[in-house]
């Protein structure tokens, strides 16, 4: 089936068959592939995108489900000049990725919960990360980097 | 603190790509006229495979060809690269490792058939038609009922399920014995390192192509090093030769050692697409690399260790069982051997050791190489060992080790299990980490938590790890099938631009931005000018790729004397062009100069000079200015450290919360701090991960239980705590020219016992009588620990 929705601010259509996630659409169908698949069981949150300005996991939904949704990814995160937004240079700043598979869905996922909190706590940045799981970096620096583009203080470890 | 050189916290050019979505790993790659394979996988542990009938499944739509282990007959099976000699002197037990399962199933999420297809639905489809007569036969799962008496053999045609069993020192082993009968303690530990799955984010993939017109072949692969898995894959499997080979690993999404090894799916994806004149590509699924990824860890351990009358630690001995699996994985046989017995020395001056190590084959995934491998299994059973060892002997466990350390006026320091350590300085750590962690404040921060109802507990480990991987001669003698050397090209453009081409392999350690801090720090020009290119066999040296903590001390080294050679040749250059003499050349600033004259050349003037030679002294150099080299380290480099970890327990549910972690390492020095503190800090919650979370779970059938991130608890956000990291005490290496020793793999080696030995203090210093708890220490093992 012909499915049509708006990514990153344009109209865009494709293919689907009815199985086929929205993960999947945006990869494979878009060549979109800022977003990327990290497990099989929505557990990862690698592929983190908005859906009408809410944060969703693009392999909880099938693309037939985004007809006609507004669909920010990864690709559509930079500022309009193309400069990183604050959120992705204090990634680059405190050195919030390493390998940058998982980077896509935190710095979604990040945005979302700015939206919702502009200041969150340490333990508000840690529950709300909890859908994205990250291997490289312990999470350290990406919770000093949600930190840093709040404009709060960056924690330092405990004494 | 310089601006952009050695030492400087230099941001990651790579992050520009990876923060925008336009980063490219292997599965962003779509070539043209694309097939698609999807795997059938055995879902039992352990059957003979009479027949795989897949008539109905090739009539379905869009299959273009199923292929079984028939199409791989005379086609060699997945090599391993390390021979492990037994303690009688004989060869390891090395069955044949095919890349599709023959006559037998021996693992859950074996390869038995694969089907080609148009599509990944239609192949998976197609799959699901194939029909296979199997029968059943009894698993072989636990290490010690495996090699018991009449246990069923995973290889029929090996005489039993062990490997090999390995001593080590083997001549050692009687005195060793002398000592613990004079010994005044002996304190014995049983433990198990739990088995865990490496989990990179990106999971494997594989695209194999074919080119009719030249008959060569490229492979596209998650790998971590890509000319190790053409040498392999194309001399002993498909024997295709280098030259009509090209292995490329592009971003790759975390490897942390299990994208080391060459997978029968990458061969599988090179030959298909010769078969079918396609490309042929795999994705993994997550729920594929839980049960085809090689596993690490799994091994069960006696340790024992004997101390005088004064607590000078005496002897050491161990007794271990190290799960294989159901094949020998690529490196899977040095792990519980090299990389864990001749660690067993520690950071301490124990006089005898003796290891003894019996390798398992089990109806289990291969288990190989995880970060660490065999230096997290040496560093938890001895610094949980000694732990157990003060607190039987009533003495602070800090100052027990402080005891028995090596002391700093020591080094070089021969242990009794073959290696020598160059440098370090074990008590300037065991200090750092005890004043970061307020060691002195912890009754007052403990009063607090008792009187809110929690039990605290603080644990500390040190650890030595050995890496920059490997002295060749060295590990040839010890049945390495492989050098392990790096290599560099350094490519200097006519206007002065510099071009590395590495062997190394950056799967975010971020070479791409620390590499050229070195080269341009040695010029004296901006990192700006120098660029990185890795992971392409097409386009750099041969070179043995990133794992064991080396690319900055071998790889690093590579490049360090190539460029000596490019600086040594730019030299010549200037004093040709300046007429003074090559003796009184400098080089300062990216400008050469001559000795006590105000006269000066550009970088950028000899480097045109080199390639636009008009003036240019051609009877004694070539033009151009690009060299190579290798490096071959003299020896392993020996970073180390020490952990400290406070955790609160609560004495209800058994739940265990970390509340501070310290990290004090000694790398030696230090490229670029911040992304040393990142490996830390990532090594850490991965070896967090391991003692509280993660564990890989097998029913005695075999069947996987923690197959998905539904049942293999991963370390999320809210497990892990901000982890204070400091690498301010240096002993640099003295054998390479950085003077670094490596740092990837620290924090996961010295961080579960410190965790363990933590909450096993938390629980004594409530009245409670345990002295051991397995790995992972879940609330519900806690609990029943502390309610036995």
């Amino acid at each position: 089936m012909k499915v049509t929705m708006h990514v990153n601010g344009r109209q865009v259509s494709g293919e689907a068959e009815g199985r086929t996630l929205l993960s999947a659409f945006l990869r494979e169908e878009l060549g979109l592939t800022g977003t990327h698949i990290g497990c099989d069981t929505s557990q990862c949150g690698a592929c983190t995108v908005h859906v009408d300005g809410k944060q969703v996991k693009s392999c909880t939904m099938f693309a037939a489900e985004a007809e006609g949704a507004e669909i920010t990814t990864i690709e559509g995160m930079a500022n309009a000049d193309g400069s990183l937004s604050a959120i992705q240079q204090a990634f680059q700043d405190y050195h919030g990725l390493q390998c940058g598979f998982c980077t896509p869905g935190m710095v979604m996922a990040a945005a979302a919960l700015l939206e919702e909190i502009p200041q969150p706590t340490e333990a508000q940045i840690r529950h709300h990360l909890d859908g994205n799981i990250c291997r490289c970096t312990g999470y350290h620096n990406i919770v000093k980097a949600i930190q840093a583009a709040s404009g709060q203080p960056v924690a330092v470890a405990a004494e | 603190m310089p601006k952009d050189g050695i030492g400087a916290s230099v941001k990651r050019r790579e992050d520009l790509r990876f923060l925008t979505g336009t980063g490219r790993y292997t599965d962003d790659i779509n070539l043209a006229r694309q097939a698609h394979v999807h795997f059938l996988r055995a879902d039992v542990a352990h059957a003979t495979l009479n027949a795989v009938d897949t008539s109905a499944a090739a009539e379905m739509p869009g299959v273009l060809r199923i292929f079984t282990a028939k199409d791989f007959e005379g086609i060699g099976g997945l090599p391993c690269g390390w021979q492990v000699t037994d303690k009688h002197g004989q060869p390891m037990q090395e069955p044949k490792h095919p890349i599709m399962a023959e006559g037998k199933i021996r693992h859950v999420g074996e390869i038995v058939a694969a089907v080609v297809a148009e599509t990944l639905d239609q192949a998976r489809d197609a799959a699901e038609a194939i029909e296979l007569d199997t029968e059943d036969l009894p698993a072989v799962i636990d290490m010690k009922q495996a090699v018991a008496e009449g246990s069923p053999l995973v290889h029929d045609d090996l005489t039993s399920n062990l490997c090999y069993d390995w001593g080590f020192v083997e001549e050692n082993k009687a005195a060793v014995e002398e000592a613990f009968q004079n010994a005044a303690h002996v304190t014995t530990l049983e433990l198990v390192n739990n088995r865990l799955v490496a989990n990179p984010m990106e999971p494997r993939v594989a695209i194999g192509d074919y080119a009719m017109h030249d008959d060569s072949s490229t492979l596209y692969t998650t790998s971590q090093n890509p000319h190790v898995i053409r040498l392999l894959m194309g001399a002993f499997v498909l024997g295709i030769p280098e030259h009509k080979l090209r292995v490329v690993a592009p971003d790759v999404g975390g490897g942390f050692g299990t994208k080391i090894f060459h997978y029968a799916e990458e061969a599988f994806c090179t030959f298909a697409a010769k078969q079918l004149r396609r490309p042929v590509k795999w994705t993994s699924t997550r729920s594929e690399a839980f049960i085809s990824d090689a596993h690490g860890r799994d091994h069960v351990t006696t340790i024992q260790l004997a101390l005088d009358a004064e607590n000078n630690f005496t002897a050491l001995r161990t007794d271990t069982y190290a799960n294989m699996g159901a094949y020998l994985s690529t490196f899977a046989p040095s792990v519980p051997t090299w990389l864990h017995g001749t660690l067993m020395a520690g950071n301490y001056r124990t006089p005898l050791i003796y290891v003894n190590v019996k390798a398992v084959f089990t109806n289990t995934v291969p288990v190989d190489a995880y970060r660490g491998a065999g230096r997290p299994e040496a560093t938890f059973q001895l610094e949980r060992v000694v732990d157990k060892a003060a607190r039987e002997l009533g003495v602070d466990p800090a100052e027990l080790r402080r005891q028995n350390f090596i002391r700093k006026d020591q080094f070089p320091y021969a242990t009794p299990v073959a290696v020598e350590y160059d440098t370090g300085d074990y008590e300037a750590t065991l200090d750092k980490a005890m004043q970061m962690a307020d060691y002195a404040g912890f009754e007052t921060r403990r009063a607090a938590s008792v009187a809110k109802g929690k039990l605290r507990g603080i644990g500390l480990s040190h650890y030595i790890e050995a890496c920059g991987i490997a002295p060749s001669n060295l590990v040839g003698q010890l049945g390495a099938r492989a050098g392990l050397y790096e290599s560099a090209t350094v490519r200097v453009n006519a206007t002065g631009g510099l071009v590395v081409m590495t062997g190394s392999h950056s799967h975010g350690q971020g070479h791409e931005t620390s590499f050229p801090q070195v080269v341009a720090d040695m010029i004296g020009i901006s990192p700006d000018q120098v660029e990185i290119v890795h992971g392409d066999t097409a386009n750099t040296p041969m070179g043995m790729g990133t794992y064991g903590s080396r690319s900055i001390a071998v790889g690093g080294s590579a490049m360090v004397r190539a460029t000596e050679k490019i600086i040594a040749k730019a030299k010549k250059i200037a004093a040709h062009l300046m007429e003074a003499s090559e003796a009184d050349i400098e080089l300062k600033d990216g400008a050469f100069s001559v000795a006590g004259t105000d006269k000066s050349v550009a970088w950028g003037d000899v480097t045109l000079a080199a390639y636009v030679p008009h003036n240019y002294p051609l009877d004694d150099i070539e033009p151009g200015l690009e060299e190579t080299a290798f490096y071959d380290p003299a020896n392993f480099t020996y970073p180390s450290g020490c952990y400290i970890c406070e955790v609160e327990v609560d004495p209800d549910t058994g739940r265990v919360e970390v509340q501070s972690f310290v990290a004090a390492d000694d790398f030696g020095n230090v490229i670029n701090p911040m992304i040393v503190e990142g490996q830390v800090q990532g090594g850490v919650g991965q070896g967090i991960g391991q003692a509280l979370l993660e564990n890989c779970v097998y029913d005695a059938d075999g069947q996987l239980l923690s197959a998905s991130y539904m049942d293999y608890a991963m370390p999320r956000a809210s497990d892990l705590p901000m982890i204070d990291v400091d690498h301010s005490c240096q002993t640099p290496c003295t054998h390479n020219p950085l003077g670094v020793k490596g740092c990837g793999e620290a924090g996961a080696i010295g961080s579960p016992p410190a965790l363990v030995n933590a909450v096993i203090d938390a629980l004594q210093r409530d009245g409670k009588s345990v002295p051991h708890i397995d790995m992972p220490l879940s609330p519900a093992r806690v609990w029943a620990a502390m309610n036995a």
